[in-house]
């Protein structure tokens, strides 16, 4: 195959199996891809429910500290799988490329994606690629879609929170969003900034386990970040939300670049993080539970839910370090292009 | 004393204070920064019911002229490339906004510093590049050093648009017209780190006010607004530099050899205060080929805002936002009428999405 990605490389012809062939079935191949056919038939049993979800990668630069795009495409929709309570049991992989590509290029994200696929416990059974021309792309376009199978018995869902259930995070908020920024608007800034990309399923499949009907429900807080999470949990469910600001772990660097370029680490996105809304007797536990997984070492604490309020402006509410309170709501749109 | 313990002592020390006075007690700040930190720190929630903090013309988007803003719309809809920082993009001129003109084809690029455009214009050097310079004595050095160094590397295609304003100028016409009774002045933490703590030393005894520099965590401005009480309460009016670790008496001189270098002081106008003699930065003779106005013809043109808009009211504190009839309603965040709710630093936005008002959460 050329060291560039040419036009004909989308074509669906002889120059695209040369494509699959060299790069990508050398990497993910399974039974299933194995057999390029236009969709893969995957088992569930009678008992389980399908969980389906998509997401569209376009992250600026394709490499980052801590990741790249394949990493993300993968953790990103295995991750949404998770959050409902799903064992993700397949992903597609749709690739939209622009011509002059470095075959190299794509070579480390399909690398990547292989890697952290074999983490997440899931298998690339079908995809698509497409070719579109210099210009007409930006580099590398990925889209993920996921399928997982829910036990029957598993409700995750913001109206079965209660007051005084409690409000945890599994982990340092902001690194995602900061470590992408910083790298590509101050490139020559030195940083000890990574992402936190990673695929969570073992983690809050163990926690489910774990727990039960205790874990209420759970978000990944990706664009819009723990802030987001946070005011939409307010508003979907019959609760007002109250965090404590000193309980939101947030390492110092990521605090550092979040002054330096503006942003409040609250407001941005995190691709390795869950947030997780659990009955007040079984937090020890979750705790625990999460603390056991290399990527919950650092869960807390973060919050409690309380009677709802009348006034839907105040719903979301942070209790300052200094004892204050203000509110916190969904930021507005794009704070921060071209992150996911 | 351990912090915590420091907090809670100037937390008693302002309440015991305000018994003292039964009217209100007001006190400004300048500095959009601050107007941010003071909300994210939940400073409002934690004060006294008569003492009011409020924000004054620190908001560097907020106080930039509509005419001005117009000017950078138009500049943005010719055949060039319009430089500008985030915050501005979203505000409302005449004709729709800057991201407004993105979305209908006009080149316009974030930065986030002034140096980021010369790299952008010697990338490009067939397309013409216009920074929209704007911000106080914070921003304005670092757009001097853009223009000292495109006349050294010999770069033509790079333009600036300057609108930067000198803070000084702004809070003495603020003071001198009497309009409001204030209490006590905290003085910008970034603007007083270039211009140095004495260049603020007569103010006090003029205005015979209590004028505090201060940092921006949440102690500093909790330390600022207890001094500020202190001295208020006892009659005194000193100057206290709060900052002293990034705040220098003489502030940076390389900074201020810069801005002097490249700048003279023009008349500016600025929103809520009309013209103001010598508060603007011109560019000097020397450099008027970097001049975006000379070049592209610009001809500043009176322009109004939204008819009701009452920016210029709030951030002179004459009025606060639940004053003016949009807030919260027909302007928000999502859909802004005025600068103080695009910008990050703007009072509006700050109130709308950290405290909105004990008032508006009885009545909703």
């Amino acid at each position: 195959m050329s060291a560039t990605i040419q036009l004909g490389h989308g074509g669906g012809g002889q120059l695209g199996d040369e494509l699959l062939r060299e790069l990508l079935l050398p990497r993910l191949g399974n039974r299933h891809l194995n057999d390029l056919l236009d969709a893969a038939t995957l088992e569930a049993s009678g008992q389980e429910r399908v969980a389906l979800t998509i997401d569209g990668y376009v992250v600026q630069p394709t490499f980052f500290p801590g990741g790249d795009i394949g990493r993300l495409a993968v953790s990103g929709t295995v991750n949404d799988l998770a959050v409902c309570g799903a064992r993700p049991i397949g992903l597609a992989l749709g690739m939209i490329l622009e011509e002059g590509t470095a075959r190299e290029d794509l070579e480390r994200v399909l690398d990547s994606v292989a890697t952290t696929a074999r983490e997440a416990e899931v298998e690339i059974v079908t995809g698509d690629t497409k070719v579109v021309g210099r210009g007409a792309g930006d580099g590398i376009y990925l889209t993920t879609a996921g399928v997982g199978l829910v036990p029957a018995e598993r409700k995750l869902h913001p109206k079965r929170c209660r007051p005084g259930d409690v409000v945890l995070v599994s982990g340092t908020v902001g690194d995602h969003g900061m470590a992408v920024m910083l790298a590509r608007e101050m490139p020559e800034v030195p940083s000890q900034l990574r992402s936190d990309v990673a695929p969570l399923q073992r983690m809050i499949l163990q926690l489910l386990r774990e727990l039960g009907d205790d874990v209420v429900f759970l978000r990944d807080p990706t664009r819009a970040g723990l802030a987001g999470v946070c005011a939409d949990l307010a508003t979907n469910s019959d609760c007002s939300v109250l965090l404590d600001e000193s309980a939101i772990p947030i390492r110092p660097a990521t605090r550092q670049a979040a002054d330096l370029l503006g942003f409040d680490p609250l407001e941005v996105a995190n691709e390795g993080k869950v947030v997780a809304v659990v009955r007040a007797g079984a937090v020890e536990r979750a705790l625990e539970c999460l603390r056991e997984n290399k990527y919950g070492r650092d869960a807390a604490r973060i919050g409690v839910l309380g009677a709802p309020r009348p006034n839907a402006i105040a719903r979301c509410e942070v209790q300052t370090r200094i004892g204050g309170r203000r509110f916190l709501s969904k930021p507005y749109g794009e704070l921060l292009p071209r992150i996911c | 004393m351990q912090r915590h313990e420091q907090i809670r002592a100037w937390l008693d020390g302002i309440e015991r204070l305000a018994l003292q006075r039964s009217g209100p007690i007001r006190l400004m700040e300048v500095c959009g920064t601050h107007t941010t930190a003071i909300f994210r720190s939940g400073l409002p929630s934690l004060m006294p019911s008569n003492l009011q903090l409020l924000s004054g013309p620190g908001c560097p988007v907020c106080v930039t002229a509509q005419s001005e803003i117009d000017a950078m719309i138009e500049l943005a809809r010719q055949d060039l490339v319009l430089c500008s920082y985030g915050d501005m993009l979203r505000v409302p001129g005449i004709r729709g906004s800057l991201e407004q003109a993105r979305g209908q084809g006009a080149d316009v690029r974030t930065v986030y510093g002034a140096l980021d455009v010369l790299r952008l214009a010697q990338s490009e050097p067939t397309r013409q590049f216009v920074f929209a310079a704007v911000g106080f004595e914070t921003t304005a050095p670092a757009t001097a050093a853009l223009i000292l160094q495109a006349q050294r590397e010999g770069v033509c295609n790079l333009f600036v648009l300057t609108a930067h304003k000198r803070v000084l100028p702004a809070l003495q016409a603020l003071l001198s017209q009497d309009a409001l009774p204030l209490d006590g002045i905290v003085l910008p933490g970034h603007v007083s780190i270039v211009l140095g703590a004495n260049a603020y030393q007569e103010l006090p005894d003029r205005f015979r006010l209590p004028m505090v520099i201060a940092g921006f965590e949440d102690w500093q401005l909790l330390q600022a607004i207890h001094h500020l009480l202190e001295q208020r309460i006892a009659g005194e009016h000193r100057l206290e530099n709060l900052y002293p670790q990034a705040v220098l008496p003489a502030g940076n001189r390389s900074a201020q050899a810069m801005l002097e270098r490249v700048f003279e002081s023009v008349s500016a106008p600025w929103r809520g205060l009309g013209e103001i003699a010598g508060s603007g930065f011109g560019l000097r003779a020397e450099f008027a080929d970097f001049d975006a106005a000379r070049q592209f013809h610009i001809v500043p043109k009176a322009s109004r805002a939204h008819s009701a808009c009452r920016c210029g009211d709030i951030i002179t504190g004459r009025a606060q936002p639940f004053d003016c009839a949009l807030f919260a309603r027909t302007c928000t965040p999502l859909h802004p009428l005025g600068p103080c709710m695009v910008s990050s630093e703007g009072t509006c936005q700050a109130w709308f999405k950290y405290r909105r008002t004990a008032a508006m959460e009885l009545t909703r």
